[in-house]
């Protein structure tokens, strides 16, 4: 079977993405997009692009029907997901084996497999990849049970959440069943599913990620790690390959847990496998599996050379691995900033609007997925990622160096951004210096408020 | 057990004439889920006597296909309330609900929208009289295409 034509379920910087990638293939793209997407990007670079519904998400694409539907109605051979929406919707993935068409990801039962977090965690023991000391509670006493066997302080994480979504951290013992108690419900509320589990709280953690790609028949290779540790709330802002100052044998360690975890799940497809590093114990743990591809794969193909959704392609189209372990390179040192259309001054609200006038960056070892053109509208419905800049270098700090030009050269008008907040953190000594925990830009915006305070007062 | 074409169209009327919204039916292995459709839409077309329409900030953007323009001025157009297959007839070989000429009130069904063996109607949305069939049977239509267009009556 040959895929000739794919519909792309999604939008924005993704979908331009994708659509690029089909082109050099030579495969015929439609857009499937919501009323508020008619005139973006990706829809002028499709070749044909329908309208699935009403700007809101759960109008248009959010529902796995319509999308089926628009696929066999525009004889699309596979559904190229993106991430978010229903990317790793169980559903999609099931109607579309149920329909004969190809999704291009990882089999529903895979989805399944890694989306219930508890259900993961036994399959990362299983397998036997580290976790951090914890597991299932179902009732107070049984936490308290656990809690004391651990030690606070403690993390309760919702089954259903992910992500940073449904955790709340317990620093004494004595306020974990009321903290129980309030996580459950709030799990409920918000996922539909209200059990819980408890872990040991990484005080000094680092996010670390590694790549991989399965043929699903048990096949697997790693493509590198990925260190995201930059993140508010849980939100990434910067992410770069390798990940710095790690202790030695570490690399070699996480890629084979990574390898080892989708192996046995025979895992079909680009996934992602997210650790977190304990500093302090020089230890890792498995957090979760993202079975997608991520927002930030780009600079795992600026080191490798290999465009993971022609791989994802491929995959799908039954063609397996068309790589082997030792032909995977890893050179350099890449970094990526998200552009976001927030806005620092006012705690990082999203100001969506319409561009006046977007100037993006070029050069050597410079690249740029957006969707963001002079005059785009960035609608209020969605996520406020515009750009992407990605740079490559032979070293860390010449990539450094070469993202505070490719900053320099972006400008953005019209929508307030979070450009000038990446510069100023690249110029922070301690990410210069590379290898911070995931409380680095929490640290780091409690410095510069107190830095802006002495600014007024003096 | 099993359900013709026939007792489906009926089953179809039934929902048409109740007060509800939605029908689920399972009977011996048979599963059959009706909905209403939201009413279509309905955008009048600027007589070309008015102003130009001033565009607004919050106006929509078009509609992704071009329906052919109209043959006169005035008609109200029925959109699809979604994207999915268009059907002109209760079932093949049927006659369509409507036809060129046809008069409908708001709440007539003017024809059905398959999504994934979901069938969705569509009413005109506008008392008055069909002008223009656009779009065609068992043809895919997307979300706030032109279906038809109707000459409005006081």
């Amino acid at each position: 079977m040959a895929i000739r034509r794919i519909l792309i379920a999604n939008r924005g910087e993704i979908a331009a993405r994708v659509i690029r990638t089909c082109k050099a293939l030579g495969i015929e793209t439609v857009l499937a997009a919501s009323q508020a997407d008619l005139d973006s990007l990706p829809a002028r670079l499709a070749d044909r692009t329908v309208c699935i519904g009403p700007a809101r998400p759960s109008d248009s694409y959010l529902r796995v029907e319509t999308i089926v539907q628009a696929a066999l109605g525009v004889k699309a051979d596979a559904i190229h997901p993106g991430y978010g929406f229903l990317s790793e919707r169980p559903a999609l993935a099931r109607v579309c084996e149920q329909e004969g068409v190809t999704f291009i990801g990882p089999t529903a039962a895979q989805i399944e497999a890694v989306g219930d977090k508890l259900r993961a965690r036994a399959e990362a023991e299983a397998s036997g990849v580290p976790t951090a000391p914890g597991g299932a509670v179902e009732t107070e006493h049984e936490a308290m049970l656990l809690g004391r066997e651990i030690g606070p302080p403690l993390l309760i994480k919702a089954v259903g959440g992910g992500g940073g979504r449904g955790m709340k951290r317990v620093d004494r013992l004595e306020h974990l069943p009321e903290a129980m108690r309030m996580a459950a419900a709030e799990a409920g509320a918000a996922f539909g599913d209200t059990r819980v589990y408890l872990e040991r709280f990484v005080a000094r953690g680092r996010h670390v990620e590694v790549q991989i790609l399965g043929d699903g028949n048990g096949r697997v290779i790693h493509l590198g790690e990925r260190d995201c540790s930059v993140q508010r709330r849980y939100q990434k802002l910067i992410e770069e390959t390798p990940a710095p100052l790690l202790p030695p044998n570490f690399r070699e360690n996480i890629h084979a847990a990574a390898v080892k975890f989708t192996e046995r799940l025979s895992y079909r497809s680009a996934g992602t496998v997210e650790f977190l590093v304990d500093v302090d114990r020089g230890a890792f743990y498995f957090l979760e599996m993202n079975a997608r591809i991520q927002v930030e794969h780009p600079v795992t193909e600026a080191v490798t050379g290999i465009d993971l959704v022609a791989e994802q392609i491929a995959v799908a189209d039954g063609r397996g691995l068309r790589l082997k372990q030792h032909d995977v390179p890893a050179k350099g040192c890449a970094i990526e900033c998200r552009i976001n259309a927030e806005d620092p001054a006012r705690d990082f609200h999203p100001s969506p609007g319409t561009v006046r006038r977007a100037a993006w960056p070029a050069g050597e070892g410079v690249r740029v997925d957006t969707h963001v053109f002079s005059g785009a509208r960035i609608p209020p419905f969605y996520d406020s990622l515009m750009a992407k800049i990605i740079v490559h270098a032979a070293d860390r700090p010449s990539a450094l160096e070469r993202m505070r030009r490719a900053l320099a050269e972006t400008h953005v008008d019209g929508v307030a951004t979070n450009l000038a907040f990446h510069t100023e953190v690249l110029g922070d000594p301690e990410f210069a210096r590379g290898g911070v925990d995931t409380g680095f830009l929490a640290r780091f915006l409690d410095r510069r408020a107190a830095q802006q305070q002495v600014a007024t007062n003096g | 057990m099993t359900l013709t074409a026939k007792d489906v169209a009926e089953i179809m009327r039934l929902l048409e004439e109740s007060s509800f919204d939605t029908l689920s039916l399972e009977m011996g292995g048979v599963k059959l889920n009706l909905q209403r459709g939201s009413a279509a839409p309905v955008r009048q077309a600027s007589a070309p006597a008015t102003a130009a329409p001033v565009p607004q900030a919050t106006a929509p953007p078009p509609p992704a296909q071009k329906a052919r323009p109209p043959s006169e001025a005035g008609l109200a157009e029925v959109a699809s309330p979604l994207l999915g297959i268009f059907y002109r007839a209760p079932k093949p070989g049927e006659p369509p609900f409507v036809e060129v000429g046809a008069k409908v009130e708001e709440d007539t069904v003017v024809g059905i929208i398959e999504v994934m063996k979901l069938m969705n109607t569509v009413r005109a949305g506008v008392k008055g009289q069909v002008a223009e069939i656009i779009a065609e049977n068992a043809a895919l239509v997307e979300y706030g295409e032109v279906l038809m267009r109707v000459r409005p009556v006081k």
